[in-house]
């Protein structure tokens, strides 16, 4: 134990671990100067550049991206006010077309009721005109028969034969005359 | 200390249990190494395996993020993927979390040097062949435990001016009334004095507990290795197992903290004193 002790004890006088020799430290110096000079003055800023740029086009992803979901945005919306017009259209036109429809129908009815009216007014004009000719023509005829029948049912009675014959001519001639005239 | 007989590796014996020759325990020689090139006790100029392994990992860390970041791609690949992880780790989860995004972005490649520089050096405890954490040498994160405060002790001077920083480092609050003078010389000597050194000590202590713990169970595992000591040997050699992932754990924990703690300091030197 206590020779171990001197022997550390003259160790350490011949080497304290706590104080640094100088070829060493000149060394370590030099020897980090490499690694610091290297990564400090070339490699780092390297590095950091193409870190900036890859950033950038991260960022420039984005960015796109989001420009693409605002445009898509927009058509959409765009497409959806048209639809909406093209509804708003529709029922729009639907209704005009409802409602001259309705118009024509209207009018078409009230023509119809027109000509149906005219057409009959003018039947009955004609069938008044053909009454009152059937009438004044049937009435003529009724005379006529009736004169006939008269002159007959008188005729009969009369044995005058030759009063007889001059009254049937007569008569015969008188329609005859009648006849020519009408005609 | 060119015949010294404890640079010969405990492996290189064939020291056992039971063979009536001693442990071989890790020490303070253990961080000690013959030079490559030069001579220690000479002019002072000399080359040993920690230098290796420092301009080595400071190739390796260059190399690394050459490799990712020296043609960047818009659409990162494997290896720029990876890279651009571990700086974004440091930049937006140390720098920006700490200073700030505005303020921060100055200091961001000082922080991101730190980190991989600090955890490449940790590193190279657990990677086979080299096997001995550089930041175990006390010089490494003295050097740069300096460089940070010379950092922030400038940028309070630039800051605050003179009056302003020498607030700052000391805390100067009229509301402590008669203990003011107490507080200040506290405040002035733990700002100024204990924090640079702690902040390399933290570093360089878990590095060397670490790089320790990691040799003594190496050690032990051959060492036992006869007769009864293999069962114990096996024991040990599963705690080197354990205490390498630990250590791994242990590393990038330490080189954050680090980082961290730096990142703190120029905050402080930034703030506004009330």
């Amino acid at each position: 134990m206590t020779s171990a002790l001197v022997f550390l004890a003259a160790e350490g006088e011949k080497e304290n671990p706590l104080i640094p020799p100088w070829p060493e430290v000149v060394i370590g110096l030099i020897a980090f100067v490499i690694v610091f000079g290297f990564l400090a003055k070339k490699l780092l800023p390297t590095i950091n550049k193409v870190l900036e740029e890859r950033r950038e086009a991260i960022e420039g992803g984005i960015e796109k991206a989001e420009a693409a979901q605002t445009e898509a945005q927009s058509v959409l919306e765009q497409y959806k006010a048209q639809l909406a017009e093209a509804r708003h259209e529709a029922a729009r036109l639907r209704q005009e077309a409802q409602e001259q429809g309705a118009t024509l129908i209207a009018e078409m009815r009230a023509e119809g009721q027109r000509q149906r009216e005219e057409i009959v007014a003018a039947g009955h004009t004609q069938i008044e005109a053909d009454r009152k000719a059937a009438s004044s023509a049937l009435r003529q005829d009724v005379g006529k028969l009736a004169t006939v029948l008269a002159g007959k049912l008188v005729g009969e009675s009369l044995e005058d034969h030759a009063r007889q014959s001059r009254v049937i001519d007569r008569f015969l001639d008188e329609l005859e005359e009648k006849a020519e005239a009408s005609r | 200390m060119s015949a010294d007989p404890t640079q010969v590796l405990a492996f290189e014996t064939d020291c056992h249990l039971f063979d009536g020759c001693g442990f071989p325990a890790p020490g303070l020689h253990s961080f000690l190494f013959e030079p490559l090139l030069g001579d220690a006790d000479g002019n002072g100029l000399y080359f040993n395996k920690p230098m290796l392994l420092a301009l080595l990992g400071s190739i390796i860390v260059v190399g690394f993020f050459w490799a990712a970041f020296a043609r960047p791609k818009l659409i990162p690949g494997k290896l720029q993927m990876v890279a651009e992880a571990g700086y974004d780790f440091v930049r937006r989860g140390i720098v920006y979390e700490t200073i700030g995004k505005k303020e921060g972005e100055k200091y961001v490649p000082f922080a991101v040097s730190l980190f991989f520089f600090i955890w490449m050096m940790n590193l190279w405890s657990i990677i086979p062949v080299a096997a001995f954490p550089v930041t175990s040498i006390i010089a490494y994160p003295a050097i740069l435990a300096l460089l940070v405060y010379i950092t922030w002790v400038s940028l309070t001077f630039k800051r605050h001016g003179f009056v302003g920083a020498f607030k700052n480092f000391t805390g100067y609050d009229k509301s402590l009334g008669p203990v003011l003078p107490l507080a200040m010389t506290i405040e002035f000597f733990s700002n100024l004095v204990v924090r640079p050194f702690t902040h390399a000590v933290r570093l360089f202590a878990n590095m060397f507990a670490g790089h320790t713990l990691l040799l003594l169970f190496t050690i032990a595992s051959w060492y036992m290795l006869n007769g009864i000591g293999i069962a114990y040997s096996a024991v040990s050699f599963v705690m080197v197992i354990v205490m390498t992932a630990f250590e791994l754990f242990i590393q990038a924990v330490q080189a954050y903290v680090f980082v961290l703690l730096t990142c703190t300091f120029i905050q402080g030197a930034l703030a506004e004193h009330h």
